[in-house]
């Protein structure tokens, strides 16, 4: 086997080789390898549990840890109740503030994935567009495109949002986190994340558009724009499900990440990831609740989402089987 | 240089650092949360910076254990004609680290120096004071007015030599924004009782005791080894695994935790620095609120109700894990006698709800609070509690937690005191009333320093005479009566919601013994390690 | 072949160029650098002298250009937090990082080779399942929670490894020092490399694993079976060789993210490296330190692209045939 390009070699780390997708899942093939895996079928009730907690969290929390009028300061760091000073009220303690851990975990876990989701689906969005219109296009503009691609991967993503996040400063002076922290995480995460889809659908486009249908298109006279979206985007679109599942549990942590360097969500409006950082202040003084309960549903939630998307690229790879 | 010369050179490098290292080298470990940026004295006037090179440079005057003003350089001092005229003594035998001696010379050198541009010291000495050299060891200093409090922060006013100075182009103070490193930012030369080793800011500095100090040393040190640690978690572990002898602070919901070891123990104790939220008084509307026409916090029956909003004894026990003193003035009981005579308004939210409606606010109101989340102890969580708390009287506070790099840049003067409602905290630099009254309660002017932090501009032209009258009068009782009366008008017209006095809380290994000054300063020229 | 190095060095400069830019025109908005340096009573025109020989009220254009001449200097001003040269301290802190990202680097490599060899080699063992099992924690779990976990599991509880720092250093001429070489210094590298470590390692493993499967499914691998070479020759002499390569690529384009994520990993440790210097910079707005420690991490990236691309085009035949063309 001949080395391959760095090109190649690159894509790998999001890997996947590219296959139109909607005719692959309805394969039964796939459906009989997602029976077959236990472990994949668990993972997916967890994600799924995830999602509906976050979904429903407003209805199903037994209290609002957004609302500080219902916040009692008094019920702080209460240990959860199967531990001596328990409260019922409070199934798994309460924080430093007096937020009941359950419903602080199904609020942050709603900010969590809805910071992570935005992110990646932004992310996806300016890739797949770059990616398209760089492979296809070549020449100068590929080239432009992905120097682009190689600056910003110079900066990683703690570091751009590290800049964003200054940026934001400068630009809405005042404004408070409570307002600005959502919008400048979900762009943080999308500026870090584009260039692994670019990539991929680029590598894919360049395969596509020398095959005979692009060229038989192209002949009929349909306008590139039309060609990219209607005709080769379907074909190369398979790797990026892939890419996404593996970085929706990428853009958790980073969140996370970014809450404990302090830029973050702020700790009126806890995602998962301020709840650990807020927690992290009281691993050592005994109140290992407020960090390990969040933590835990922080590394399942991930842990779930990538079993979820090691399974999706070796489905996808009949050869990996 | 080929490999093998490079380990051949490690092991000796090796053999040395291990020979080199005397039998009975006492060595003590020390790690703050902050750094230690410039090691010119004049460069910023902060506690800790000043705790530091406290330990290398001294003042004319020095302040013991329990705060009080004592001899330092100079042996005695006389006031004259109504305190507008002093006469120093120096005290003789001083040497410099670098072998000279300590002279007259030196302190009217310094005090040049302090009141120069780029200073952040220049309070330190009357503006108009005239130093004159009566003899070697013997300085005068005339002032334009009588100022009996003159020496009170005169002990963080640490005396550099002249000679060099001179000799390495460091005459003028190295202003915090010095855009070139200057010698005297990264080189010592004082007189006190250890000496700068090596500094690498952010990383580690070594001072090592200096033998010819002319006092009677009370620590039995080789080097103190100070470490910046900015880490919660982090330094607590370094504490209890050993790694460092002393950390300052340790985090109030760790403190359990360190006592319970075996290793280290917790020296805690109040602090003279008073939390408060402060109030925007003085625009005609507030930035960040949905009241637009008028300003509530103009109204004292909502400051007042703010006042009883506001649960000390909870943020007490809950937020400060009981290691705080709820306060019910501006500056703490110990630096003021009759502090005992002054309460906290009642907390009662019913009674304060009653008065916003009364105000015509029986819905309450929205308004922006600005709060660091990086300066005090647990500042972040006492903001947040206060949101909490005011949000059942019917007030909703759109919290604003930042960095106070980021935070002070918007509050101060220097950005235009752009906040509605605000934590802040202070301690008189000089441990006196009259500090709080002029700094935090005087009228803002242009032009003048009265009022400079105070930022949400209390204003009563009352308190100000009194101030005023506070700063020359020196019969202590009559000068007492007047703070009291002060502080009897602010606290009237609710001016502030003083909160509480933070606790000190330093861990120190078992293997350590140290003295704990209320003002926060480490200082370990008191320690001595087994 | 010269033209494709001179071009492949020209779009480097250009990147760098854009670098340069990014960090300057976004740092020039991030807070205000004379209040960090000020007091709470200095007066209004002391801050407007600062202000001025700061240079900040100059046109943006022509604080760009400053920038830029002296960065090809090497020159990037003087910390506001700190007085020294950015250099100088940047310097100072280089070999901590340095030491740490190779350390972290090489356990990656070693660890996550060996780990997915196995794995691919026996793919059902219940060994390559926990293998497996680790890899997903590892990239499941945040940088800085692990780091933590491990302080509490070893410094604390345990107490067999330091929490912080470097431990005792040597000095090796004017600037280098190293933890190598004490004991302490080798004990104090243990928990933070592993920290920075284990998502590379995780990378590195389920890479390994997933190139051998590839290469072992090929045909000449077949041939070589039906030619009845011995297994292990077989697994080790040829489709690992050929693993490798994409291995050491990846590994070696990693290194640039290793020492920028040392960030969070110094931080927890407090390791006196440059991503620490560099949080610090953010939190007290010292523009010159992050510009600085920005240009220093995108000229690392570019560095490594190059070198990474040169090799290719010296020893991938259908890339020199490409370049002739």
């Amino acid at each position: 086997m001949p080395a391959p390009t760095p090109e190649e070699v690159k894509g790998l780390v999001g890997g996947g080789a590219g296959s139109p997708v909607i005719r692959k899942i309805l394969d039964s093939d796939i459906l009989h390898s997602f029976r077959s895996s236990k472990l994949t079928m668990v993972a997916a009730v967890i994600v799924l549990l995830c999602f509906l907690g976050a979904l429903l969290a407003p209805w199903i929390a037994p209290f609002d840890p957004f609302d500080p009028a219902k916040v009692f300061l008094s019920d702080a760091s209460i240990p959860p109740v199967w531990q001596q000073g328990g409260d019922s009220r409070f199934v798994i303690g309460t924080d430093d503030q007096g937020r009941d851990m359950f419903s602080a975990i199904l609020y942050g876990l709603r900010v969590s994935l809805a910071v992570g989701g935005l992110g990646v689906l932004l992310a996806a969005t300016i890739g797949i567009t770059l990616g398209l219109v760089a492979g296809y296009m070549g020449g100068r503009i590929d080239a432009i495109i992905m120097r682009i691609a190689d600056v910003q991967l110079t900066f990683p993503a703690i570091l751009i949002a590290l800049l964003i996040d200054g940026v934001a400063q400068g630009l809405f002076q005042g404004l408070p986190r409570e307002q600005s922290a959502i919008p400048v995480l979900v762009i943080s995460i999308g500026l870090s994340f584009w260039v692994q889809y670019a990539r991929t659908i680029r590598g894919s486009t360049l395969v596509e558009k020398n095959k005979d249908y692009v060229h038989a298109a192209r002949l009929v006279g349909l306008p590139a724009p039309v060609i990219m979206l209607r005709h080769v985007l379907p074909n190369v679109i398979g790797p990026v499900l892939v890419i996404l599942t593996i970085n929706l549990g990428l853009a958790v942590i980073t969140e996370a990440t970014l809450s404990f360097l302090g830029v973050g969500l702020p700790p009126t409006q806890p995602s998962l990831g301020t709840l650990i950082s807020i927690g992290n202040k009281y691993l050592f003084s005994g109140d290992w609740w407020i960090v390990a309960f969040p933590g835990a549903t922080l590394a399942i939630l991930v842990l779930a989402v990538n079993l979820l998307g090691d399974w999706l690229r070796d489905a996808l790879n009949p050869r990996l089987r | 240089m080929n490999l093998r010369k490079y380990l051949l050179a490690a092991g000796a490098a090796l053999a040395l650092s291990v020979a080199l290292s005397p039998a009975h080298a006492v060595s003590l470990r020390y790690a703050n949360q902050g750094d230690l940026k410039s090691l010119d004295p004049y460069t910023l006037n902060e506690t800790t910076a000043n705790a530091h090179l406290g330990h290398v440079y001294e003042g004319l005057t020095s302040r013991g254990k329990d705060l009080k003003v004592g001899p330092g350089l100079a042996e005695r001092w006389e006031v004259l004609d109504g305190a507008k005229r002093w006469r120093f003594h120096l005290r003789k035998g001083v040497k410099f680290h670098n072998g000279e001696d300590f002279t007259a010379d030196d302190v009217i050198f310094s005090a040049d120096r302090v009141r120069a541009t780029g200073s952040n010291f220049q309070t330190r000495v009357p503006k108009g004071a005239k130093f004159t050299k009566i003899d070697s060891h013997t300085v005068e200093v005339e002032l334009e007015s009588p100022n009996p409090i003159m020496v009170a922060q005169w002990d963080t006013w640490y005396i550099m030599s002249k000679k060099w100075a001179e000799a390495n182009n460091a005459v003028a103070p190295t202003p915090a924004a010095a855009t070139t490193p200057s010698h005297s930012s990264l080189n010592t030369n004082g007189t006190g009782p250890f000496r700068i080793e090596s500094h690498q800011p952010g990383v580690k500095t070594v001072f090592k005791a200096n033998a010819a100090w002319w006092g009677k040393k009370e620590h039995n040190l080789t080097e103190i080894v100070f470490t910046p640690i900015p880490n919660d978690a982090t330094r607590v572990a370094a504490l209890l695994s050993g790694e460092v002898d002393v950390i300052e602070p340790v985090p109030v919901q760790d403190i359990a935790r360190v006592n319970s070891s075996n290793t280290a123990k917790v020296l805690a104790g109040p602090e003279l620095r008073t939390i408060f939220l402060g109030f925007d008084q003085i625009r005609d509307e507030l930035l960040e609120s949905n009241v637009k026409g008028k300003n509530p916090f103009k109204d004292v029956r909502v400051r007042q109700a703010f006042n009883m909003a506001i649960d000390k004894e909870t943020i007490k026990a809950r937020v400060m894990r009981g290691l705080s003193t709820p306060s019910a003035l501006m500056i703490a009981p110990s630096l003021f006698t009759h502090s005992k005579d002054f309460t906290s308004p009642k907390f009662d939210p019913e009674a304060a709800k009653k008065l916003l409606a009364d105000a015509g606010y029986p819905n309450g109101f929205e308004v922006g609070m600005d709060c660091p989340n990086d300066r005090y102890v647990n500042d972040g969580q006492i903001c947040q509690a206060a949101v909490g708390m005011l949000a059942r009287i019917g007030v909703k506070v759109n919290l604003n937690a930042q960095p106070k790099a980021q935070y002070f840049a918007k509050v101060l003067k220097s950005g235009g005191y752009k906040t509605s409602f605000y934590l802040l905290g202070w301690t008189p630099g000089t441990f006196d009333s009259h500090n709080v009254l002029f700094d935090i309660h005087g009228c803002r002017a242009d032009g003048s320093p009265r009022g400079e932090s105070n930022l949400g501009g209390y204003c009563n032209k009352k308190v100000d005479e009194l101030a005023d009258k506070i700063l020359v009068e020196s019969d202590p009782a009559k000068r007492d009566a007047m703070i009291k009366e002060a502080f009897q008008i602010t606290t009237g017209e609710f001016g502030y919601v003083p909160l509480h006095q933070q606790a000190l809380s330093w861990g120190v290994s078992s293997k350590v013994e140290l003295s704990q000054r209320a003002d926060n300063s480490v200082l370990l020229y008191w320690a001595k390690k087994n | 072949m010269l033209a494709f190095v001179i071009r492949r060095i020209m779009q480097s400069a250009a990147v760098m160029l854009a670098v340069a830019l990014i960090a300057f025109l976004m740092f020039r908005f991030v807070g205000d650098p004379v209040n960090q340096m000020v007091g709470v009573d200095t007066p209004q025109e002391e801050v407007a002298r600062l202000r001025q020989s700061l240079g900040l009220n100059d046109p943006t254009i022509v604080q760009f250009g400053r920038f830029m001449w002296n960065a090809l200097h090497f020159d990037f001003g003087v910390s506001y937090q700190f007085r020294q040269p950015v250099t100088r301290l940047l310097a100072e802190r280089a070999p901590a990082t340095l030491e740490l990202a190779f350390t972290a680097a090489a356990f990656a490599l070693v660890v996550g080779l060996v780990m997915g060899v196995y794995c691919a080699l026996r793919r059902d063992s219940w060994l390559a399942q926990l293998f497996q099992a680790i890899s997903l924690i590892g990239v499941s779990l945040p940088t800085f929670l692990i780091g933590i976990l491990l302080i509490y599991l070893f410094a604390v509880v345990l107490g067999w490894l330091p929490s912080n720092g470097r431990g005792q250093v040597v000095k090796f001429g004017d600037w280098w020092t190293t933890g190598f070489l004490t004991a302490s210094g080798l004990r104090a590298l243990v928990l933070p490399a592993i920290t920075l470590g284990l998502f590379q390692m995780t990378l590195i493993m389920r890479l390994v694993r997933a190139e051998m499967l590839e290469v072992m499914r090929t045909d000449y691998i077949k041939f070589a079976k039906a030619r009845g070479l011995r297994t292990r020759s077989i697994h080790f002499g040829h489709a690992l060789k050929n693993t490798l390569i994409p291995v050491i690529t990846i590994a070696g384009l990693q290194l640039g993210s290793i020492i920028a994520f040392a960030i969070i990993t110094e931080t927890v440790f407090n390791w006196p490296g440059m991503g620490l210097l560099f949080l610090k910079a953010v939190q007290n707005v010292d523009i010159p330190i992050m510009a600085a420690y920005l240009m220093l991490i995108g000229l690392l990236f570019v560095l490594i692209n190059l070198l990474v691309d040169l090799t290719y085009g010296l020893v991938d035949p259908r890339l020199r045939i490409a370049m002739r063309s």
